[in-house]
């Protein structure tokens, strides 16, 4: 790879009201290298990107991009520039074609018109080079995160960018998308473009990476080339801390012994909700944690809604506490003991330009309440101890919630329901997009809480997190429960053949 | 602990507690009044003050309702016309002409009440429509926009209602403590308003509709419920409206009460600060708004420029509220 300096931000410094985001942080990439940026939620990634692409202005610092000297106000002047940035949630038009996505605002014209062939074709091509076959005359919506990602990706090539900056491309992706999302990766450095690569995947930076920057408290504690750091001294780097100390911290054993309880909280059997969920069985018993394991698309979360009271299932029972129910409504589910995280924080979780308290509080309010005015002395007590039992960091609980760090965030969802002391917890991905060091607060705190009684229904990508977090481990496939396995039995390879290819193929391979 | 946090006391911009966009507002204001002290002769008068204080109250009160409707990410187009129903249907039960119960104070508290709530009935019906058939806030309310000042001019056979009533005149034209009747209803309602977003259960529920449905759902709230009772509230709001601009008149002109009332309320609104995207309300900055909107409409009319030429500056200082919003907003 050539060794010349692409992009360069040094002594980047930033702070919002009062409180430092970045301290005399930087980076530097080649042409043609592809960076990994690590750090925790909070450490400053996300906001040191945002000063590259111009979203955010800096309080001092330089940036130099091709050896001069820039300034981008605006993302779009950064665009121009050619860096181009592919987020989480990407940013195109949902109802237009792919074609017209890749040429948004420089269509190919005819005689003043869109010259909607050429523009076709060129598209298909940019895509081909990837090996992506789609119509690209079809809607975006049509497709998966994943192709929409490379339709992102196939734009910022149209634009013939120099720098494509990718934060967190493959958290909503799976195995085989994120195999592709790395041929993609490696394509665009065999071009001589440099590519900074987000991740909270370690795996996923050893396999892309040519070097990686780790960022903490908002300042750049370490670069170095990818191959000549180990996994362990990434996350001490990380963490703040010696490696001695992260081998105990991730030793943490997740077999004590305590037994969930006989009774059963949840038992669902021939559970049916149209479009996804055809025959799903399972059940949790108090102090349990099951694990329902499952590839994009074979119902979990569907599952998990019908079992809430979003969804309505058409056949099958479902009984809570011993009781048949059928909840017609998400406030039926949470008066009669359950809560639900949902997957998407963002858009079904947070509200984000409210108070810390007031989110924390969102679900538990009206019982705060007398005579419709909120108790606000007892709404502090319960948040402030919330907040140090999750241990939660924040400025002030009258802070806006959409200035947490993801894993802070989810820690108030958490907390969300637990301050209703509910008898069954549903999570969707607890631990999806968040840092390595939230993650096992977070992991540590379910079983926590488990062991005090609570049963947990939790929907995971992560088979480290079913295998090790959870006492029994259901198996989705289209819709329908295809495998159980006990904690002994859940063994990595067992889940994923039977989450690729139902019980069958499980009961004779063994695992 | 895992790490260092970095931990700093929060500092308040301003001395306000909605920061900048208020602060803004309140600038204006400011500088619209240090403008008619020096320009507009006998601005200090009393007369001035109760001139602009009694035609303020109306756009106040509605935008009040409005503002709560912005703020669980809706709109209410139909104000205006519940004024007229409201107004229309007052003269004709006092009068006896509707219930036939002559006139007398058993008629004019018939008077009084119905009328409103007919508004808020109707109100009802546009987050009915809004809640349980999830149409858009806009063409919700935009068919009682359009059907409800035909259903007051139906109810008056178009005729213009001129009346002699006790009641009303105290209402129009009576003072307690020298402060005009209205302005003593409209501080009620922006203090109870203010109190009602800052303190209850209903006020934070309603902020959580407007700043993520979804999770609002997921957590529980009867997000429906809470629609239908703030479209339900801004009808009641614009029954008390209607109330006051007959009263004012001694007449009732199902033509023109409340005629244009809902773009006055959405100004205020957005003039006061408040997010049309919902999820925020500042009844306060609310209030400003519509004391900018009334105080530039008094200050062009003084210097003699016509009403014409003042819509157009109307909508010129809309722009650069919004547009001073979305700055504010920038990251």
């Amino acid at each position: 790879m050539g060794d010349e300096i692409l992009l360069s931000m040094t002594g980047i410094t930033k702070s919002f009201s009062g409180v430092m985001a970045l301290k005399d942080a930087g980076l530097t990439v080649a042409r043609g290298e592809v960076l990994g940026l690590i750090g925790q939620n909070g450490a400053g990634k996300s906001t040191l990107l945002k000063v590259l692409t111009g979203a955010l202005a800096r309080d001092r610092g330089t940036v130099r991009f091709e050896g001069a000297v820039v300034d981008f106000r605006t993302p779009q002047d950064a665009q121009a520039g050619g860096i181009a940035a592919i987020y989480q949630e990407i940013n195109l038009v949902p109802l237009r074609s792919v074609a017209e996505n890749i040429f948004l605002g420089r269509e190919p014209r005819r005689w003043g018109l869109i010259d909607w062939r050429r523009m076709n074709s060129q598209a298909a091509q940019l895509l081909g080079q990837f090996d992506i076959r789609v119509d690209v005359r079809q809607p975006l919506n049509q497709f998966n995160t994943a192709t929409q990602q490379m339709v992102a990706i196939a734009r910022a090539i149209g634009q013939r960018s120099r720098l494509v900056v990718m934060d967190e491309p493959t958290s909503s992706l799976d195995d085989r998308e994120v195999a592709v999302l790395f041929d993609v990766i490696r394509q665009l450095k065999a071009r001589g473009i440099g590519v900074i690569f987000v991740s909270h995947r370690l795996d996923e930076l050893y396999a892309v990476c040519d070097r990686v920057t780790v960022m903490r408290d908002g300042m750049t504690v370490a670069d170095q080339p990818m191959a000549s750091i180990g996994k362990l001294e990434l996350v001490a780097s990380m963490l703040g801390r010696s490696l001695e100390e992260v081998k105990q911290f991730g030793a943490t054993a997740f077999h004590e012994d305590f037994a969930p309880r006989a009774a059963k909280v949840l038992e669902v059997a021939g559970l049916k909700s149209a479009p996804r969920v055809a025959a799903v069985d399972l059940d949790v018993r108090e102090g349990e944690i099951v694990g329902l394991a499952g590839l994009l698309g074979s119902g979990r979360t569907e599952t998990a809604r019908a079992i809430f009271g979003i969804d309505r299932a058409q056949a099958g029972t479902i009984r809570f506490g011993g009781l048949q129910t059928g909840f017609r409504s998400a406030q039926d589910a949470i008066r009669a003991g359950i809560g639900f995280c949902s997957e998407d924080r963002k858009t079904e979780g947070i509200v984000p330009d409210m108070s810390v308290r007031d989110n924390l509080t969102l679900a538990l309010l009206p019982q705060l309440t007398r005579h419709g005015v909120i108790d606000q002395i007892r709404q502090r007590e319960i948040v402030d101890r919330l907040v140090k039992r999750l241990g939660i960091r924040l400025a002030s609980a009258d802070q806006k919630i959409r200035e947490l760090s993801g894993g802070n965030q989810q820690k108030v969802l958490l907390a969300r329901w637990l301050c209703m002391q509910p008898r069954l917890l549903i999570l969707d991905e607890p631990t999806r997009g968040i840092d390595v060091a939230a993650k096992a607060e977070i992991q540590g705190l379910i079983r926590e809480l488990a062991r005090d009684g609570l049963g947990v229904l939790m929907i995971s990508s992560e088979l480290e997190e079913l295998t090790e977090g959870c006492h029994r481990v259901r198996v989705l496939r289209d819709g329908r429960s295809v495998a159980a396995f006990d904690h002994e039995q859940a063994t990595e390879h067992a889940i994923m053949n039977a989450m690729a290819h139902g019980p069958a193929e499980v009961s004779h391979a063994g695992a | 602990m895992q790490e260092l946090e970095i931990v700093a006391p929060r500092r308040r911009r301003l001395v306000l507690p909605h920061g900048g966009a208020l602060g803004g507002t309140l600038l204006s204001l400011v500088l619209l009044v240090l403008f008619n002290l020096v320009a507009t002769p006998h601005f200090t008068s009393l007369q001035t003050l109760y001139v602009n204080l009694t035609q303020v109250t109306t756009i106040v009160i509605v935008a009040v309702g409005m503002t709560m409707v912005i703020a669980t990410g809706g709109i209410d187009l139909s104000v205006g016309s519940l004024m007229a129903i409201s107004g229309a249907l007052a003269p004709l039960i006092f009068a006896g002409k509707l219930l036939g119960i002559g006139p007398g104070p058993l008629a004019d508290g018939l008077a009084f009440v119905l009328p409103v709530l007919v508004a808020m009935g109707f109100g009802c019906f546009n987050g009915w429509l809004v809640a349980r058939f999830r149409i858009q806030p806009i063409v919700a309310t935009l068919v009682l926009f359009i059907a409800g000042r035909g259903i007051a001019q139906v109810m008056t056979n178009g005729n213009l209602q001129a009346f002699h009533n006790a009641a009303f005149h105290t209402l129009g034209l009576g003072r307690v403590l020298g402060v005009p009747i209205q302005v003593w209803l409209m501080a009620t309602v922006v203090g109870i308003a203010t109190w009602v977003i800052a303190r209850t259960l209903y006020g934070r529920q309603l902020l959580a509709v407007g700043g993520n449905e979804a999770a609002a759902r997921l957590a529980g709230l009867p997000v429906g419920r809470i629609k239908i009772l703030v479209y339900a509230v801004s009808g009641l709001l614009s029954g008390i409206a209607g109330l006051i601009v007959i009263a004012i008149n001694s007449s009732s002109d199902a033509n023109l009460v409340g005629l244009g009332m809902e773009l006055d309320a959405i100004a205020a609104v957005a003039v006061g600060g408040t997010a049309l995207t919902g999820g925020r309300a500042s009844i306060i900055g609310t209030l400003l708004g519509a004391l900018i909107i009334q105080l530039l409409r008094y200050t062009l009319l003084s210097h003699g420029i016509p009403d014409a030429a003042a819509l157009v500056v109307k909508a010129a200082v809309i722009l650069v509220a919004v547009y001073i919003q979305q700055v504010r907003r920038a990251p």
